[in-house]
């Protein structure tokens, strides 16, 4: 009798064990699989049963508003104010603002996952030519809105054939960075480089006399997946906006180019990997660190962006830092300006509920014309183009602004138009790693224009 | 005591316990095979029928029939991966195996140290991937920077250099498979073996090697479908790096295996490579599955009954 209560108990145990496991697998498979709806009202109706505290917590917020804000957030340094800022907003409206951040380097794997969800985001980030050639379908067209009003330019928007598939909700400048002491220190003054001639006369000096001064020209330029965005996309702007303004591209993907400014791309690299410390041989993949090497004081001038500027002000004074044009040798280039643009772009997914629509539209007009946004956004974004700004205090932005007022032409952000980005600029790295080690530079321009026109095949099939 | 055991048996074995169990064993069955259902039939099938789509997130997926597999099999660099990966598979098939069997058949020697030696061969195994792929790109570099290169520059580095990553991490594996199983050979045949007078060649040859042979169907095995659907070590070592960039202005990628090259299609190209992405995933999963069924009915037919 007593054997067979045990097996009585053990099997209820067990049957009681099973259910419990079918509920959890039922709502995982509910997350993960997302589009079977068989599976999806299992795990809801599984997960009311189990999750009772979860559904308390939303359910006043989801009552006092109609729609809500899911916002797929891109900068992982920005998370905890945008949860802080989304409180916020929370406490002053009641619409319930959900932001969820990707890792690092990992935006367009998780916005893939977290489409195929019923509850998908409402404001993601397409933030280049290559994204909306993916998620067009998905951009809701934000021509005509409230927020679309209040932007000060259009520079920064991009199109889905006539929609405005996406818009800048921050504008970063970038070009090389400065060390004004050092530059002194070594007898060299900022007025003295005007172009790439004088750029590289003041640099060659610097190199030649590395060992006395303790301190080289330029920082490294590693080619590993840390830094050679750097290169690959950045500096790679600028023949692809030579090119572009030669052209007449006009914001539009050309199907292939020609490579023409490549010599300057040339020009420039050559000159960032001799006028520096470490042999380019090793730049493929030793890992160096050129942040650290520009606060250590180890070389005078650091390719890089305003978004820098954070990092460097904690060690230097604004009197000691400076951004210049990346000057490669192009024609007229006395009169070029900082490289400025964004990859911050917003887009609103069109799938969404109208209720939902609205909401995230409301929300990102609060975002740039509300006291809280505006500071919010200024601080994690620096500068943003719309009305309602905040002054910014990023230095590198307001030398940006300041040539740009005193006549020089600001250069686009032509990369954004890259076809299928990261398997091209991938090509070029290689390319440029094998140039570095003694091989030819056609090899690069391959990858440059063989590979622009291949990955532009690809990505219109 | 030898009663009561017996009584026990009994007991359990009455039909009064095992009946209800019996009648219940779909419930028994239940979870794991949810969970299974969940886990992997449902995305396997899924994914089958994505490899026959365009997409871009997969409840939305449009049917346009086999052009993603045309598209697969004319893509020069997933052609490439496969011989690079088969080649792959085989050498390091080669060579772990080698090594383990060759490792496991010392420390079975008896010598001084022997657990010492297990352990130390079997650390690298709890080493994850990405971390090893980086640690060994520093020390290869390191070793390579001397002669002014770097293992992103040759083919043959990249390949050799992945080779002696895995022989590193995976024969110590291996090798405690092959103990096990060579302390599984009955002492009384190799001592029969030695007083017919065999040398220890013979020996080896003829009576210890058909006896491990179970070992060595499991260790090719994984040793083979290691080497075929290698991912992190890849990626963290070269990541496909040096490009070879062809006449026609294709870029092949000359250390990309084919997981990787299934990998970047999908990430790192527009939203219409997914479908193809899958096609490959697809051939993929064939591939590995018919060349390790291939390898199973070939080494099993070698083993021996004791």
């Amino acid at each position: 009798m007593k054997k067979k209560m045990l097996a009585a108990i053990l099997t209820a145990t067990m049957v009681a064990a099973c259910f419990t496991g079918c509920g959890s697998e039922a709502s995982n498979a509910g997350s993960d699989a997302g589009s079977d709806n068989a599976t999806e009202t299992d795990a809801e109706t599984d997960g009311d049963a189990e999750a009772d505290a979860e559904t308390d917590a939303e359910a006043p917020a989801a009552s006092s508003a109609d729609g809500q804000v899911y916002w797929l957030n891109f900068k992982p340094e920005a998370d905890e104010a945008l949860q802080g800022i989304a409180k916020t907003y929370t406490e002053q409206t009641g619409v319930p603002v959900t932001v969820v951040t990707a890792a690092s380097g990992t935006y367009n794997s998780t916005l893939t996952a977290e489409m195929d969800k019923d509850e998908a985001p409402t404001l993601f980030v397409v933030g280049n030519q290559a994204a909306v050639q993916s998620w067009g379908d998905f951009c809701y067209d934000l021509k005509g809105t409230d927020v679309y009003n209040e932007l000060t330019t259009d520079d920064f928007t991009l199109y889905n054939g006539d929609q405005v598939a996406s818009i800048g909700y921050c504008y970063e400048s970038f070009g090389i960075i400065v060390n004004k002491t050092l530059l002194k220190e070594a007898g060299h003054d900022l007025s003295e480089i005007k172009d790439f001639a004088s750029l590289k006369t003041v640099a060659d000096d610097i190199h030649a006399n590395a060992d006395k001064l303790g301190f080289d020209a330029f920082t490294s330029s590693g080619m590993d997946d840390s830094s050679s965005w750097r290169f690959s996309g950045h500096l790679a702007n600028m023949p692809l906006y030579y090119e572009g303004e030669a052209d007449g591209w006009n914001g539009i993907c050309p199907e292939t180019i020609k490579g023409t400014y490549l010599d300057n791309y040339k020009n420039i690299w050559d000159l960032y990997t001799t006028d520096a410390k470490n042999d380019k041989a090793t730049l493929a993949d030793a890992g160096y660190n050129a942040e650290t090497e520009f606060l250590d004081g180890e070389a005078v001038f650091y390719q890089n962006g305003s978004w820098e500027y954070a990092a460097l002000s904690e060690k230097y004074s604004d009197d000691e830092l400076a951004m210049i044009p990346i000057y490669t040798g192009v024609d007229g280039e006395e009169n070029q300006g900082l490289c400025s643009g964004t990859e911050n772009c917003w887009a609103v997914n069109a799938n969404a509920s109208e209720d939902d629509i609205q909401a995230t539209l409301d929300f990102m007009k609060w975002m740039v014309t509300s006291e809280e946004g505006t500071t919010c956004m200024a601080e994690q974004f620096g500068v943003i183009p719309y009305k309602g700004a905040q002054e910014n205090t990023n230095l590198f932005i307001k030398q940006g602004d300041e040539m740009r007022n005193a006549g020089k032409y600001t250069v686009d952000w032509t990369f954004n138009l890259t076809p299928n980005v990261d398997d091209w600029r991938a090509g070029v790295v290689s390319a440029i790693n094998q140039y570095d080690a003694g091989g030819s530079w056609d090899n690069v321009v391959s990858a440059f224009v063989d590979g622009w026109a291949t990955q532009y095949k690809a990505s219109q099939d | 005591m030898k009663k009561k055991k017996k009584e026990d048996v009994k007991v359990t074995n009455s039909s009064m316990v095992t009946r209800p169990i019996r009648r219940c064993f779909p419930i028994f069955l239940l979870p794991t095979l949810a969970a299974f259902f969940i886990g992997f039939i449902y995305p396997f099938i899924k994914g089958i029928y994505l490899s026959f789509c365009k997409f871009v997130t997969t409840s939305n997926a449009k049917f346009i029939g086999v052009s993603n597999y045309s598209k697969a099999f004319a893509d020069a660099s997933f052609r490439h991966a496969f011989w690079y990966t088969a080649l792959y598979a085989v050498v390091s098939l080669v060579f772990i195996n080698l090594f383990a069997f060759m490792l496991a058949y010392f420390l079975t020697q008896g010598i001084r140290g022997t657990n010492i030696f297990r352990t130390v061969f079997f650390m690298p195994n709890l080493i994850g991937g990405i971390v090893l792929g980086y640690i060994w790109s520093m020390i290869f570099n390191g070793i390579l920077s001397r002669y002014n290169t770097s293992i992103l520059l040759e083919t043959k580095y990249g390949f050799w250099g992945l080779i002696i990553l895995m022989c590193w991490q995976q024969i110590g594996y291996m090798m405690i498979i092959y103990i096990a199983g060579l302390q599984a050979v009955p002492g009384d045949l190799t001592e029969a073996a030695v007083i017919d007078g065999a040398t220890s060649w013979q020996c080896l040859r003829h009576v210890i090697l058909p006896n491990v042979m179970p070992s060595i169907t499991i260790c090719t095995f994984l040793s083979l479908t290691n080497g075929f659907k290698l991912f992190d070590q890849n990626l963290a070592l070269t990541g496909g790096q040096p490009f070879a960039f062809m006449a026609d202005g294709t870029q092949v990628k000359t250390t990309e295996m084919l997981a990787l090259n299934i990998f970047n299609t999908f990430y790192g190209q527009a939203s219409s490579a997914k479908g193809v992405a899958q096609a490959k995933a697809v051939l993929f999963f064939i591939l590995v599955a018919g060349i390790s069924l291939i390898q199973l009915r070939a080494t099993k037919s070698k083993e021996v009954q004791q």
